[in-house]
C-alpha cells in the first residue's frame, strides 16, 4: 500500500500526498506555472491543453509496434507518447508516468523540429491553440504509426481546433517535422524507459483528503476486493466522460476508483475464437487488434472522439456508461460482443445488448465491475459494416451510428441478421422488427424495403442538437440501404467517411 | 499636433510631412507611390510572436503573473429567456465558505449599462428584468475560481416569466420590434423595373449564425490603484470602448481608467464588443473588495453568454432578361439581433452594403429589419453581416442562372460592376475599379474550372450514391468603417538613445498580425532589423480614443498612423543631419545598412545619439484618418468606403446522396491584398478565413430549443471545422501587380474580413451536386448552415420534384 501518487513532471520526480480525485491535470499544471498549457473548453474537445503522457510499453505493445513497417526513423523504444486532454484527466490518473509540457519540448534557444517548422510555415497566428498544436504533433512524430499521408495527420490532430489558420500551415508543418532528425527532447525520451521502471512497484495506492478518497488498484483483485468493501465508489478508467462531470457539472467525486493502470485489466487476450479486451485498455490501444477481426470498426475507430481522447478512454469504459450515444456498443453488440462483469470472486457474462436496461441503468450490480468484452471472430460468410452520422467527420458525437452484420446461406437465405443503432433509442440498442423481415428472406431489394419499413416501427428517435428525428430515421434507413448496397459490391463511399480499401 | 488633426486631408498632411522627409515630391499620389515602391523592399517578418507561439512563452491574460490576494469572478445567468425577476435569494450563495462577496445591479456605484452604441438597452447586470437565457443578473466573488462556479449553482431565483421571441419568424409573427432604425437603400424605381422585366422570380432564402469560438475566452483582470484608478487587462478589441465602459459602470472619469492587452487568442469581431462584460464585472469587483479580480468565462458560460454572427432570412424578388441579365433588385434582410441592440444597426447596414456583392442592379431596393428576440445580443463577427448580403446576392445569381439554363459563373460575369458605365452601387457610391470580371476569368483559367465542371457532370451521369458539385463565386468587400468617425488612428513611437525602437499604437493583435506589419513599417522606414523594433501591449494609456481593431482596418489605419510617427521624427533627424552635414534633404536616406547623408554612411544609432544630443525630440505620436469617405444613413447615399477588397474562390465538392455527408475536394483562391505588406500573414488570412466562411455555410449550426436555450453551447455540440474539413487541395494566390488604387499604406489592402466570403463558394458547390438530381433545371433553394441534415432534406426534395412530373 503507498499512499502517494509519483509521476515526472519533465525531468522533475513529483510525489504528492494529498491530492483530491478531482484535481484536473490541467489546473493543477497552470498552477504550477506551467501556462504554456491552456484551457480553451475544458471538455477536452479543442486540445488547448494538451500534453504528453509517457508510459512504459507493455510487452505486446512492442511486439505489435515491431510487426509494424517503422518508417525512416529509430525505432520505438520502450517507452510510448502519448498526447491526452490535461483538462479531463485526473491528477491521480498520472500515477507512474512522464507528464511533459510544451515548456519541456524546446526553447526559444533549442527548438523542436516541430517548433521549427511551425515557425517557418506559419502555423501559428493568435497562438493559443499553438502549445497545444505543437504537443499532438510532437506525439504523432514519435508515434508508431507516423506517416506523411494527409488522413493519418488529419487523425493525429483531430484533438486540435485552430479558428485562425485554416490547418494548411499546420499540417504542412507537421510533414516538414516528420522528415526532421531527432531534438534532444527525444534523446532524452530514450533514456526514460529505465527512470520509469524505477516508480513500478506493483502496490495499491490509497489517499484520502478533505474532498474525497483516492484509490489505485495494482490488480483486478485488488480492485474486487476494494469494490465489494465500497460498493459507491466510482469507477474511472480515462476519464473522458467523468472528467467533465467535474469540470462542467462541478460534481463532487466523494470516492474513486482509477483502473487506467489496473496492469491485468489492461490486457488483450487474441484466441481463435476472437478477442478478449479488459477493462483498462484504451480505444487506441484496442484499435489493431479490433481492426483485425472487425477491418471496417477498427476504420470506424478513427472517428470516434479524437487520437487523444482515444489515449485515454477505453472500449469498456465506452461500455459501462451506458451512453446512448456511445459508439463502441452498437459495433460491438452488431458483432456479437459479449461482456464480463466481476464482484468480488464472482464473474458472469452476457450479450452486450442486455446490459443496456434503460436510460442511465445497466444491468451492473452492487459492487460489481465491468472487467473486459469479448469479441468474437465473424464467421467467413458475415458481412458486417459499421457506419457514423454526424455533422462532422472528426470527433464528433453520433447523430447515428449503425452497425449491421448479416450471414447467408447456400441458398442465399439471410440465417443471422444484428442491426445495432446508437442514437435511435434511450440505449445503444438493435432493431428487432427490421431484424425479423430480413430472416428467412432471400438478400434482396424487395427484403430491404421491407427491412427499412420496419425500422421505423422499431425506433422513435429524439430531436435533439444533433438531428431531427426525420433525420435519425431517414438516414438510419439509408444506411440499411448503403449496407445493402455494399453488400452487393458498391465501393463508392466519401473517404472521409471511412475508407473502404480495407475490406 | 493641431496642424495634424485638423488637416482636412489627414493623408495629405501626412504626405506632406514624408516629402520633407525627402521621400518624395509635393504631389500626394505621387508620394504614396514612393511609398509603394517601398513595398517590394519591405522586410520580411514572420509572426512577431511566432517564438513565443510554439514555446508556450506567449502570455494571455490568464496567464499573466497574478497579484496577492487575486479574486475571481463569475456569473449567475438567466435561466429564462424573458421574464420578470420576482426574487433573487442569494443567501446559500453568500454562504459557500470562500464567497467574498456577492454583486448584484444595486452594488454598481455608476451606470449600470454597456451599450456601445449608446442605446442604453444592455444593463450590466439586469435589474427586474431578463431577456435571455444567460443574462447576467449577479456575480460571485470567491478566492477560488471553482468556488465562485460551485457558488453561483446555489441561486434561488423566482421568474415571472413573459412570451419569448425567440427567431426571426416568430419576431415579424408578434410585430416585428426592433433594436434598430431600418436602413433603405435604393436607386432607380424598383417596382416598375420588376414590372417591366422580361421574366421576374421570388425566393427566400435563410442563413444561419455563428459562434466565434475564439480558442481563448472572455477574460478580465482588474487592479485597483490609488486615488481611484483602475487598472484593466482586458482580451480586448475595442481598449478604449472597455475603458469608457469601465469608467462608466464605476462612475469615474476616463483618465483614472487604464485598458492594456497585448494579445487575444482570437477574436473575429467576438471581443469587440463582448469584452465589455467581463472587464466591468472584473473592474466592479476590484472596486469594492479592493483587491484585484479575475474574471475568466468557463467556455459554455461564454458561449450561452455572448452574442454571435446575426442569422438572417433575406426575401428577394428579382427581374432579369432572358439572358440573365439582372433588371431589379427588391430584398428584405431580416436578422435576429438578440436583446439589445449591440452592434446590429452598423451590421445590418452592412449586410446592406453587400446585398450586391459584385453585382450592378439597374434598380434597387434593399430593406433592413434589426429584429429584436429573446436570446444572446448578436455582435460583430468577421464580415459584420457583409458576407450575409452576400449570400443573399448569389442566391439571386444562382436563381436566375438555373431559369436561363446558364452557367452560374456566366451569369455573374454579365452582371458585374462596369467601370465608367454599370459602376453605381446601391449606396450611390461609383465603384471606380471593378475588377470582378478579372479576378473570375482569372481564376477560372487558372483552375480549369470549365473542363471541370464538364468532368464533374460526365460522373455525376453515371454516380449511384455520390455527387460532384464545383461553383465559383466572387466577392467585392467594402473596406472603412461605415461609422465614418471610427476611421482615425493614433500611434506613439518612441526611439531611444542605442537606437531601439518601441512602437505603439491604437490596433490590437488577435492573432491576424497586424503588430507584425506595424514593426515591418518602423523597420523598412528606419532600415532597421527586427531586433531593433520593439512592439508594446495596446494600452488606452499610450494612444488615446482609439477604434476598435474591426472591419478589416487595423493595418490600413494604424499603419498610416505609424508612418507618420516616424516619418516626423525622420524629418527631425533629417532636418539636424542636413543642417550638419551640409546636404541637401534628398541626399538623406534611411537604409539598413544605416543613414545615408551625402556620401556619408552614419550608423543609426550614432545619428541618435547625436539628435538626442543637439536636444531634439526622438518621440511622436503618429495620427491618420481615412480621407474621401462620408454616409449618410438617413439619406442611404455616400462613399461609405475608401475602396473594395476583390477575389474569387473556385470549390469543388463530393456529395452523398444517401446521408448528407460531404467533402471539400478542391478549392482555389485568388485574393486582392492590394501591394501585400506581408504575404505569408495575407495567406494565412485567407486560408484561415475560407476554413471559417466554409464552417459557417456547413457544419456550424446554432440550435435553440423552445425554452430559448442554447443547446450548442461548447465544442462538443457546435462545429467548427476540424483538421481534416480543410480542402483536400487548397490553393491560395495573391492577385499580382494590384496595388491599391487609393493611398493605403504601401498601396496594400485590407485582408481580414473579405476572404471570409469565399466560403461561399462551397455552399455553392453543394448546391451544383444537388442540382444535379433534377439535371440542373431548378435552383435547389439551398438554405445555409449546410448540414448533412440540411443536405438530405434538400436532397429529398429535389428527388421528388424530378419523380414527380419530370421525366428525365
Amino acid at each position: 500500500m503507498r499512499e502517494t501518487i509519483r509521476f515526472f513532471l519533465g525531468d522533475r520526480l513529483v510525489t504528492l500526498d494529498d491530492v483530491a480525485p478531482d484535481r484536473t491535470l490541467l489546473d493543477w499544471l497552470r498552477h504550477e506555472g506551467r501556462t504554456g498549457t491552456k484551457e480553451g473548453c475544458n471538455e477536452g474537445d479543442c486540445g488547448a491543453c494538451m500534453v504528453i503522457v509517457a508510459r512504459r510499453r507493455s510487452s505486446s505493445e512492442i511486439s505489435g509496434a515491431e510487426g509494424e513497417a517503422s518508417r525512416g526513423r529509430a525505432m520505438p523504444s520502450g517507452v510510448s507518447l502519448r498526447a491526452v486532454n490535461a483538462c479531463i484527466q485526473l491528477l491521480p490518473m498520472l500515477d507512474g508516468a512522464a507528464v511533459f509540457t510544451i515548456e519541456d519540448v524546446g526553447s526559444a534557444e533549442a527548438l523542436h523540429p516541430v517548433q521549427q517548422a511551425m515557425i517557418a510555415l506559419n502555423g501559428a497566428q493568435c497562438g493559443f491553440c499553438t502549445p497545444g498544436f505543437v504537443m499532438s504533433m510532437v506525439a504523432y512524430r514519435n508515434a508508431d504509426t507516423r506517416s506523411d499521408d494527409d488522413a493519418a495527420i488529419d487523425s493525429a490532430l483531430a484533438g486540435n481546433l485552430c479558428r485562425c489558420t485554416g490547418y494548411a500551415p499546420i499540417v504542412r508543418a507537421m510533414k516538414q517535422a516528420l522528415a526532421a532528425p531527432d531534438s534532444s527532447f527525444e534523446e532524452r525520451i530514450r533514456t526514460l524507459d529505465d527512470r520509469l521502471a524505477a516508480l513500478e512497484d506493483r502496490a495499491d495506492v490509497e489517499i484520502e483528503t478533505a474532498q474525497g478518497n483516492v484509490f489505485l488498484p495494482a490488480s483486478a483483485e485488488s480492485l474486487a476486493h476494494w469494490l465489494v468493501a465500497y460498493p459507491q465508489t466510482l469507477i474511472v478508467a480515462g476519464a473522458t466522460d467523468v472528467g467533465l462531470w467535474v469540470t462542467k457539472a462541478m460534481r463532487s467525486l466523494p470516492r474513486v476508483a482509477f483502473i487506467g493502470q489496473c496492469a491485468d485489466l489492461a490486457t488483450i487476450e487474441e484466441t481463435e475464437d476472437g478477442l478478449r479486451i479488459g477493462a483498462a485498455v484504451t480505444y487506441e490501444a484496442a484499435r489493431a487488434a479490433l481492426a483485425r477481426i472487425l477491418p471496417d470498426f477498427g476504420v470506424l475507430i478513427g472517428r470516434i472522439g479524437s487520437t487523444p481522447i482515444r489515449n485515454s478512454a477505453t472500449l469498456c469504459g465506452n461500455i459501462a456508461n451506458g451512453s446512448p450515444i456511445g459508439d463502441g456498443p452498437p459495433a460491438l453488440i452488431a458483432a456479437g460482443a459479449t461482456l464480463h462483469l466481476r464482484r468480488g470472486e464472482t464473474r458472469r457474462s452476457l450479450p452486450l445488448e442486455q446490459y443496456f436496461l434503460a436510460y442511465g441503468k445497466q444491468d451492473r450490480r452492487e459492487g460489481e465491475f465491468v472487467e473486459a468484452v469479448s469479441v468474437p471472430r465473424q464467421k467467413e460468410e458475415t458481412f458486417y459494416r459499421s457506419y457514423k452520422i454526424s455533422k462532422r467527420f472528426d470527433q464528433d458525437i453520433s447523430a447515428v451510428l449503425a452497425a449491421f452484420a448479416l450471414c447467408r446461406d447456400d441458398s442465399g437465405r439471410i440465417t443471422e441478421a444484428r442491426l445495432a443503432f446508437g442514437g435511435m433509442a434511450a440505449t445503444p440498442c438493435r432493431a428487432p422488427r427490421a431484424e425479423q423481415a430480413l430472416l428467412g428472406q432471400l438478400w434482396n431489394e424487395t427484403t430491404l424495403e421491407a427491412a427499412r419499413d420496419a425500422l421505423a416501427e422499431d425506433f422513435t428517435p429524439l430531436s435533439d442538437m444533433r438531428a431531427s428525428a426525420w433525420y435519425r430515421q431517414t438516414v438510419a434507413a439509408n444506411l440499411l440501404t448503403r449496407f445493402y448496397e455494399e453488400s452487393q459490391g458498391e465501393t463508392m463511399r466519401l473517404a472521409k467517411a471511412g475508407s473502404l480499401t480495407h475490406v | 499636433m493641431s496642424d495634424r488633426t485638423d488637416t482636412p486631408e489627414g493623408t495629405e498632411a501626412l504626405l506632406t510631412r514624408t516629402q520633407s522627409a525627402g521621400n518624395g515630391p509635393g504631389n500626394p499620389e505621387v508620394a504614396a507611390d514612393a511609398s509603394a515602391s517601398k513595398a517590394g523592399k519591405i522586410p520580411f517578418m514572420k509572426h512577431e510572436s511566432a517564438m513565443l507561439h510554439v514555446t508556450g512563452r506567449a502570455l494571455y491574460i490568464d496567464d499573466m503573473p497574478e497579484p496577492k490576494g487575486l479574486l475571481h469572478v463569475v456569473p449567475g445567468l438567466s435561466a429564462k429567456p424573458h421574464a420578470r425577476l420576482v426574487s433573487i435569494d442569494l443567501d446559500a450563495v453568500r454562504a459557500l465558505p470562500g464567497v467574498v462577496r456577492v454583486i448584484t445591479a444595486q452594488d454598481i456605484p455608476g451606470e449600470n449599462q454597456t451599450s456601445p452604441v449608446h442605446a442604453h438597452d444592455e444593463p450590466l447586470l439586469a435589474t427586474d428584468l431578463v431577456q435571455h437565457v444567460g443574462q447576467p443578473i449577479f456575480a460571485v466573488v470567491a478566492t477560488e475560481r471553482a468556488i465562485a462556479r460551485r457558488a453561483v449553482r446555489l441561486a434561488r431565483i423566482v421568474y415571472e416569466e413573459l412570451p419569448a421571441v425567440l427567431d426571426i419568424d416568430s419576431a415579424l409573427e408578434n410585430g416585428g420590434a426592433l433594436v434598430w432604425r431600418p436602413l433603405t437603400m435604393e436607386r432607380g424605381a424598383v417596382e416598375p423595373a420588376l414590372e417591366a422585366a422580361p421574366r421576374r422570380l421570388k425566393g427566400r432564402v435563410t442563413i444561419g449564425g455563428q459562434e466565434h469560438f475564439y480558442l481563448e475566452g472572455q477574460v478580465a483582470m482588474a487592479q485597483p490603484g490609488e486615488a481611484g484608478e483602475m487598472r484593466v487587462w482586458s482580451s480586448t478589441q475595442h481598449p478604449s470602448e472597455t475603458q469608457h465602459l469601465v469608467a462608466s459602470v464605476l462612475g469615474r472619469p476616463h483618465h483614472l481608467v487604464t485598458t492594456e492587452i497585448r494579445r487575444m487568442g482570437g477574436g473575429f469581431g467576438g471581443k469587440e464588443s463582448q469584452a465589455n462584460g467581463c472587464a466591468c464585472l472584473a473592474a466592479l469587483a476590484a472596486e469594492l473588495t479592493g483587491q484585484a479580480a479575475k474574471m475568466r468565462l468557463d467556455r459554455d458560460d461564454d458561449m450561452v453568454i455572448t452574442g454571435k454572427r446575426h442569422d438572417f432570412r433575406v426575401d428577394y424578388e428579382v427581374g432579369f432578361t432572358d439572358q440573365g441579365d439582372i433588371l431589379a433588385v427588391d430584398m428584405q434582410l431580416a436578422a435576429r439581433c438578440g436583446w439589445s441592440a449591440d452592434l446590429s444597426g452598423p451590421v445590418t447596414d452592412r449586410a446592406l452594403f453587400h446585398a450586391d456583392n459584385a453585382y450592378f442592379y439597374p434598380d434597387v431596393r434593399f430593406r433592413s429589419l434589426a429584429l429584436k428576440t429573446n436570446t444572446q445580443s448578436n455582435t460583430a463577427f468577421r464580415g459584420f453581416g457583409g458576407p450575409q448580403g452576400i449570400v443573399a446576392a448569389e442566391r439571386v445569381i444562382e436563381e436566375i442562372a438555373f431559369a436561363t439554363g446558364r452557367d452560374p459563373l456566366d451569369i455573374r460575369l454579365r452582371n458585374v460592376y462596369g467601370t465608367g458605365t454599370r459602376d453605381v452601387t446601391p449606396y450611390h457610391m461609383v465603384v471606380e475599379d471593378s475588377i470582378s470580371d478579372l479576378v473570375m476569368t482569372q481564376l477560372a483559367e487558372r483552375c480549369a474550372y470549365r473542363a471541370r465542371r464538364d468532368a464533374l457532370r460526365a460522373f455525376n451521369a453515371t454516380s449511384r450514391s455520390l455527387r460532384k458539385g464545383i461553383a465559383l463565386t466572387p466577392v467585392k468587400f467594402g473596406i472603412s468603417f461605415t461609422a465614418t468617425h471610427y476611421n482615425q488612428a493614433g500611434a506613439l513611437v518612441h526611439v531611444y538613445t542605442d537606437g531601439s525602437v518601441q512602437v505603439n499604437h491604437g490596433g490590437t493583435e488577435m492573432g491576424q498580425g497586424l503588430h507584425t506589419k506595424m514593426v515591418q513599417i518602423v523597420m523598412s522606414e528606419f532600415g532597421l532589423d527586427a531586433q531593433n523594433v520593439r512592439i508594446t501591449a495596446t494600452t488606452t494609456g499610450k494612444v488615446p480614443n482609439t477604434s476598435a481593431t474591426a472591419a478589416s482596418s487595423g493595418a490600413d489605419l494604424n499603419g498610416m498612423a505609424v508612418l507618420d510617427a516616424v516619418s516626423q521624427i525622420k524629418a527631425r533627424m533629417v532636418t539636424f543631419a542636413a543642417e550638419k552635414w551640409q546636404v541637401t534633404p534628398e541626399a538623406i536616406r534611411f537604409t539598413p545598412e544605416g543613414v545615408r547623408i551625402g556620401e556619408s554612411l552614419v550608423p543609426f544609432r550614432d545619428l541618435v545619439w547625436q539628435v538626442y544630443f543637439a536636444r531634439i525630440s526622438l518621440s511622436a505620436s503618429g495620427f491618420y484618418k481615412t480621407p474621401k469617405i462620408s454616409w449618410d444613413a438617413a439619406t442611404g447615399r455616400g462613399r461609405p468606403f475608401y475602396y473594395f477588397a476583390y477575389g474569387a474562390a473556385c470549390a469543388e465538392v463530393t456529395l452523398d446522396l444517401l446521408t448528407g455527408e460531404n467533402t471539400i475536394d478542391r478549392v482555389d483562391i485568388l485574393h486582392d491584398a492590394g501591394q501585400s505588406l506581408n504575404a505569408d500573414i495575407d495567406i494565412g488570412q485567407i486560408e484561415g478565413a475560407f476554413v471559417q466562411g466554409a464552417g459557417w455555410l456547413t457544419t456550424e449550426e446554432l440550435v435553440w430549443d423552445k425554452e430559448g436555450r442554447l443547446r450548442t453551447h461548447a465544442p462538443s455540440t457546435y462545429k467548427i471545422p476540424a483538421c481534416s474539413d480543410r480542402p483536400a487541395i487548397f490553393n491560395v494566390t495573391l492577385l499580382e501587380d494590384a496595388p491599391n488604387r487609393e493611398a493605403t499604406i504601401y498601396r496594400s489592402k485590407a485582408v481580414g474580413e473579405p476572404p471570409l466570403v469565399h466560403g461561399v463558394a462551397v455552399l455553392h458547390a453543394l448546391s451544383d451536386a444537388i442540382a444535379s438530381l433534377d439535371g440542373y433545371r431548378h435552383c435547389p433553394g439551398l438554405d445555409a448552415p449546410a448540414t448533412p441534415e440540411r443536405l438530405l432534406r434538400t436532397i429529398m426534395q429535389v428527388q421528388a420534384r424530378a419523380a414527380q412530373g419530370e421525366p428525365s
